[in-house]
């Protein structure tokens, strides 16, 4: 028999997420859209509000990482992070075909449900590989600071390489897209939302090593082997927008007389 | 004069070394030092020639006492000198880490008087950024031929890689362009760090707070198109340097004129060979991930690379009899040789085939390139439905494929469909 066609709505969390797998099975309901806080779209479905449970939701992921695996729980709570469209209803798909699999589904590397949440999370995963290497800080009296634009939530993903390599550090690192921070002090870390952020206007110290930087930037390339379009294909544009080396500084030029 | 003026100097004398890469270590933070290491490396940039930016590469001094022909800090040319003070250039190291910009130091020197001096005075770099700023990121340094031993020991132990550029591709070459330099010299040190390497990794396993010594393996890079060698002699001599002196990396720098000395090829007709070094490197991964042997891929009768396809499309379209693999059925080993077929995807072939069985749609899925795969393989005994290519064809549609992201120097005028060339 199947089971009655829903849309949820949740509250757009991790755990939210996991709440609404657990209420389906337990109402058997599919759901079959699900709109988080920001969602305005009427749907023609029958709409049900479902608060989070933590309690529920960790019996949903104990059950995910007793049955299908750990690499099925890691899959599923990345692609959460994912910019992946409709990602709720892959993941609700992949874990109804998932409980009835069992381990075996991580094998099934070519079936569409689980090809479609590997590809997301390796789209994930390089972008934020290729933001621990991307990400600028400045110094803002001590306190370093920068800020990125990602398609996908990376900061839980660099955290672990920022947090021990500036261990001795204090930084904060923005992320614009989602709106959420990561800060780090000796000792402790968390990621924590934030409305809007606007970094302070860099000191002469600041200034002078970013103009030392382009400067260095510049002078490594070799004309003779001028190729923008291998740039590009390495360093996409959508990139540079807080990269030092890919901006003048406004009024100060490039040429800056040291400090 | 100032560091600005210095560092626009010695990174422009640094720029043609082309071995600089911060991969071949994993070593995570530890409290109270700055910094960390990663095994595959990172890119913090791409400069406007598309090379990855990753260490702060300079020159610790330009003011070189040898006459290298083909290097455009020797004596003989007329270009402005300058030496960082260890100083200047351990701030700029951790000033240019803190904020993200670089990976860490890859320092390299002109020879400064003699070997010694010159790796006395990098010694005095490294232990002021080790020792007095904490700095636990990646540090390359090139070993100088001719320096005592002792001395490229504590380097090493400084360094997390250490380099000995080869420069030229063979003795003679060498003997006419670089005479300050002998193959027996270049040779030597590379032994040395080979074997303090191999020491350091016992003694490790038995005290785990052994020093280490250059824990991310040793490199090496020679200059293609100066001089000429074929790609066989070159390739050859790169697999005998993974062979004999376990070398993590060998690269290739094509040739940038920057010399007007009547041994090298005039500047002004000289194009740098970028199509040759790119694929060199293309052989030369397949060499070390692909398990090709340097023999399989050139011979006398093939002492060069076609250019138009990459080298293991080549050697899979003189080698036919081998195809088409069966992908449902094939060993891993005979998953690699495909062109369109790599590592990740021949890995994630066996991961899937056990699974469910196979299908175009599934190959494409898990990454198979089947623009480049589908002349070699057939899935559950079929070629690909609607594949109509006779043989002698294959070449051209695979050269038609590469051409628009080939470099401009590519050879413009191709027969696109005569089979027989490269074969």
């Amino acid at each position: 028999m199947s089971w009655h066609q829903m849309c949820y709505e949740y509250d757009g969390s991790f755990e939210g997420f996991l709440t609404c797998v657990f209420e389906s099975y337990a109402c058997r309901e599919e759901p079959v859209c699900f709109q988080g806080p920001e969602a305005t779209a009427l749907t023609l479905w029958d709409t049900r509000r479902v608060d989070t449970d933590r309690g529920k939701a960790a019996r949903v992921f104990r059950a995910l990482d007793a049955r299908l695996g750990r690499g099925a729980s890691r899959l599923v709570y990345r692609t959460f992070l994912t910019c992946l469209e409709d990602k709720e209803t892959h993941l609700y798909r992949f874990l109804r075909y998932g409980f009835r699999r069992g381990r075996g589904i991580m094998g099934e590397l070519g079936h569409p449900l689980v090809s479609t949440l590997l590809q997301a999370v390796r789209h994930l995963e390089s972008e934020a590989h290729l933001f621990t290497g991307f990400v600028r800080f400045s110094d803002c009296q001590g306190v370093l600071m920068g800020e990125i634009q990602p398609k996908n939530q990376v900061l839980p993903l660099v955290r672990g390489h920022f947090v021990q390599r500036y261990n001795t550090q204090q930084f904060l690192l923005y992320d614009r897209t989602h709106r959420q921070a990561l800060v780090h002090r000796p000792g402790q870390w968390a990621i924590v939302p934030v409305e809007d952020l606007r970094l302070p206007d860099a000191g002469a110290e600041e200034l002078r090593y970013r103009a030392l930087w382009r400067r260095f930037f510049q002078a490594v390339a070799i004309r003779e082997r001028y190729n923008p379009r291998c740039q590009n294909t390495h360093l996409p544009k959508r990139y540079r927008g807080f990269m030092t080396e890919l901006q003048s500084e406004p009024g100060a030029g490039d040429d800056l007389p040291e400090a | 004069m100032d560091v600005m003026e210095k560092l626009t100097i010695l990174t422009d004398a640094a720029k043609y070394d082309a071995a600089c890469t911060s991969s071949g270590l994993d070593r995570r933070g530890r409290a109270g030092r700055l910094g960390s290491a990663t095994f595959a490396g990172c890119c913090h940039s791409f400069s406007a020639d598309g090379r990855c930016v990753t260490l702060l590469k300079v020159l610790m001094s330009n003011a070189c006492a040898y006459d290298c022909q083909y290097c455009v800090n020797r004596r003989s040319n007329d270009v402005p000198r300058a030496t960082f003070t260890p100083r200047e250039l351990a701030q700029l190291t951790i000033q240019f880490y803190r904020r993200n910009y670089i990976e860490g130091l890859f320092l390299s020197s002109a020879v400064v008087g003699t070997p010694d001096h010159t790796t006395e005075r990098m010694i005095c770099v490294l232990r002021l950024l080790r020792e007095e700023y904490g700095f636990w990121g990646y540090i390359h340094a090139k070993a100088i031929p001719g320096t005592d031993p002792a001395l490229t020991r504590q380097l090493g132990l400084l360094a997390d890689r250490l380099s000995v550029n080869i420069e030229l591709p063979s003795q003679r070459s060498l003997a006419l362009l670089a005479p300050e330099k002998q193959r027996a010299g270049i040779l030597a040190p590379m032994g040395q760090i080979r074997d303090g390497i191999a020491v350091s990794r016992e003694e490790v396993v038995r005290y785990h707070h052994a020093p280490r010594f250059a824990p991310a393996g040793q490199a090496t890079q020679m200059i293609i198109g100066a001089t000429p060698e074929s790609d066989r002699h070159i390739l050859t001599l790169s697999q005998a340097l993974y062979d004999k002196y376990q070398l993590k990396r060998v690269f290739y720098s094509a040739y940038i004129p920057v010399s007007d000395s009547s041994l090298l090829p005039a500047p002004r007709q000289f194009k740098p060979p970028l199509l040759r070094e790119h694929r060199l490197y293309q052989a030369d991964w397949l060499l070390r991930y692909y398990h090709f042997r340097a023999e399989e891929l050139l011979d006398e009768d093939m002492p060069n690379f076609d250019q138009r396809v990459d080298p293991k499309c080549s050697w899979a379209l003189r080698h036919m009899e081998c195809f088409p693999v069966e992908v449902s059925r094939a060993d891993y080993e005979t998953l690699l040789r495909v062109p369109g077929i790599g590592v990740r995807s021949a890995r994630r072939i066996l991961t899937a085939r056990r699974a469910a069985p196979l299908s175009f749609d599934v190959l494409k899925r898990l990454g198979v390139v089947l623009k480049r795969a589908q002349y070699f393989i057939t899935c559950g005994g079929k070629l690909l439905p609607g594949l109509r290519v006779r043989e002698d064809q294959v070449l051209g549609h695979l050269a038609a494929l590469e051409r628009p992201a080939l470099f401009a120097a590519v050879p413009e005028q191709l027969s696109l469909f005569d089979g027989e060339a490269g074969a």
